[in-house]
């Protein structure tokens, strides 16, 4: 069993990508059932703020990395400039995480402004992947966002996304909806139970 | 004499008419629509520097501001409820601006997670050149026609510029090609797709490989697989072919020739 958690550590360790449950269960030859306990024992043994680096869950697999507080040392090590979004770019990811699979124009629409540029520069950065084309005239292509967005942000999976945040007294669903068919202007009394 | 705007705070029209509403403390659900058209063509008077593409994105919302400005002058039929606020004008850009501020909103989440080589760096550890191959079943995942497009378009992106001057016309049949995939693939062999077009290729011969790799997955005698994303494709065959040759393969029947 020891040696089965050194492998374990040492496969995280060295592996590029977060490796799955699946994934290790099948390099190491054990059931998934036995992995799990020996993994949320790794996971206290490597908690942030204790090594100087953790064992995160990250895009349905498991990765060491730095605790975050110690970016600054680490920016000097690599002597390369911190990635960057122009607030363009970030607008459309997070329309795109949130809204996935979503059309060029429909993006276009909810930004007000054409979003070519910016979807192709997500594309071959691998924040954004072609899903599809959606069943509609024209066949335009739906776009959502590669598991290396996840790894990015450190997050598991899109349902760690922070949750979208309510304005005023409007509603989610309705304001999906088109307000102008069906729902009142005004945030009156039966707003919430008009929806 | 052209109309110079300068949109550098502004990500566009939505962006800018939010931040009047927010800076005027107007009510979003009551938008004084002579109000904010005044102050939009005021702003966009003093914006400087012209970028033409996206001020037609101004110019328009500009039209449609004006547009619901004029309906909401004309008097209201009588037998409209008055109160019946779906015939609003505004309903439309009221919905849009609420809906735009909550990814701007979002955007700024997304600015505050823990982002991979600004907060959170990951351990380096040289990949060797075998790094990959796909370990078993289990482990390899199923490769979409996407992604296969993407990874012609990047070899593509590499190929040889052909800076011939002399036009000559080489005749390269999908179905050699076929046949040097499987001759190269026999006795169980994976092969990463790059081994088959290596970067000193032309382009037609790259397009000619990749059709005939295509062909065979439609035929179903080759199986393409990865390890996991960014990984390297390998192929495979589906079937032992005891050295059988492909003979009904006929080239114009492939539609290529």
């Amino acid at each position: 069993m020891h040696d089965t958690v050194r492998a374990l550590t040492a496969l995280i360790f060295a592996a590029e990508t977060p490796l799955s449950l699946d994934r290790l269960s099948f390099l190491l030859e054990m059931p998934r059932a036995e992995l799990t306990p020996l993994l949320t024992e790794l996971k206290q043994r490597f908690a942030p703020g204790r090594q100087g680096f953790y064992l995160a869950e990250v895009a349905g697999g498991y990765q060491f990395r730095s605790d975050s507080d110690l970016s600054g040392w680490l920016a000097k090590l690599h002597h390369e400039r911190p990635p960057r979004f122009s607030p363009a770019a970030l607008e459309t990811l997070a329309i795109i995480a949130y809204r996935q699979p979503i059309t060029r124009a429909e993006v276009e629409y909810l930004r007000g402004v054409d979003s070519g540029g910016v979807l192709r520069t997500l594309l071959e950065r691998n924040f954004v992947r072609i899903l599809g084309k959606k069943d509609v005239p024209g066949r335009p292509l739906m776009y959502g966002t590669h598991a290396h967005f996840l790894e990015f942000f450190g997050l598991n999976s899109l349902n760690d996304l922070p949750t979208l945040k309510e304005f005023s007294a409007l509603d989610a669903a309705l304001a999906q909806e088109s307000l102008a068919a069906d729902g009142p202007l005004t945030p009156t009394d039966g707003f919430e139970s008009s929806v | 004499m052209s109309i110079e705007v300068r949109l550098a705070n502004f990500d566009g029209p939505l962006d800018l008419l939010l931040h009047l509403i927010k800076t005027n403390a107007m009510d979003i659900y009551d938008i004084p629509m002579v109000e904010i058209t005044d102050q939009y063509l005021a702003a966009m008077e003093k914006m400087e520097q012209l970028n033409l593409d996206i001020a037609g994105e101004f110019l328009l919302m500009a039209a449609s501001l004006m547009h619901i400005k004029s309906k909401m002058l004309l008097p209201v039929a009588v037998e409209d409820d008055p109160e019946d606020e779906t015939l609003d004008p505004r309903a439309e850009l009221v919905r849009r601006l609420l809906e735009y501020q909550r990814y701007k909103q979002a955007a700024q989440d997304l600015e505050q997670l823990p982002w991979l080589e600004r907060d959170i760096f990951l351990a380096r550890i040289p990949r060797p050149e075998s790094a990959g191959v796909p370990g078993g079943e289990a482990a390899d995942q199923e490769v979409g026609i996407y992604q296969l497009a993407a990874a012609f378009h990047r070899l593509m992106q590499t190929a040889k510029v052909e800076t011939m001057h002399e036009v000559m016309r080489e005749q390269l049949s999908v179905r050699d090609y076929i046949e040097k995939i499987l001759t190269r693939l026999a006795g169980g062999k994976h092969l990463a797709l790059r081994d088959f077009l290596p970067s000193g290729a032309t382009r037609q011969e790259l397009v000619v490989t990749f059709l005939a790799m295509l062909e065979l997955v439609k035929m179903r005698l080759l199986e393409v697989s990865q390890s996991a994303e960014f990984q390297p494709l390998w192929l495979k065959l589906v079937v032992q072919l005891p050295g059988v040759d492909p003979q009904p393969l006929r080239e114009e029947g492939f539609g290529y020739a």
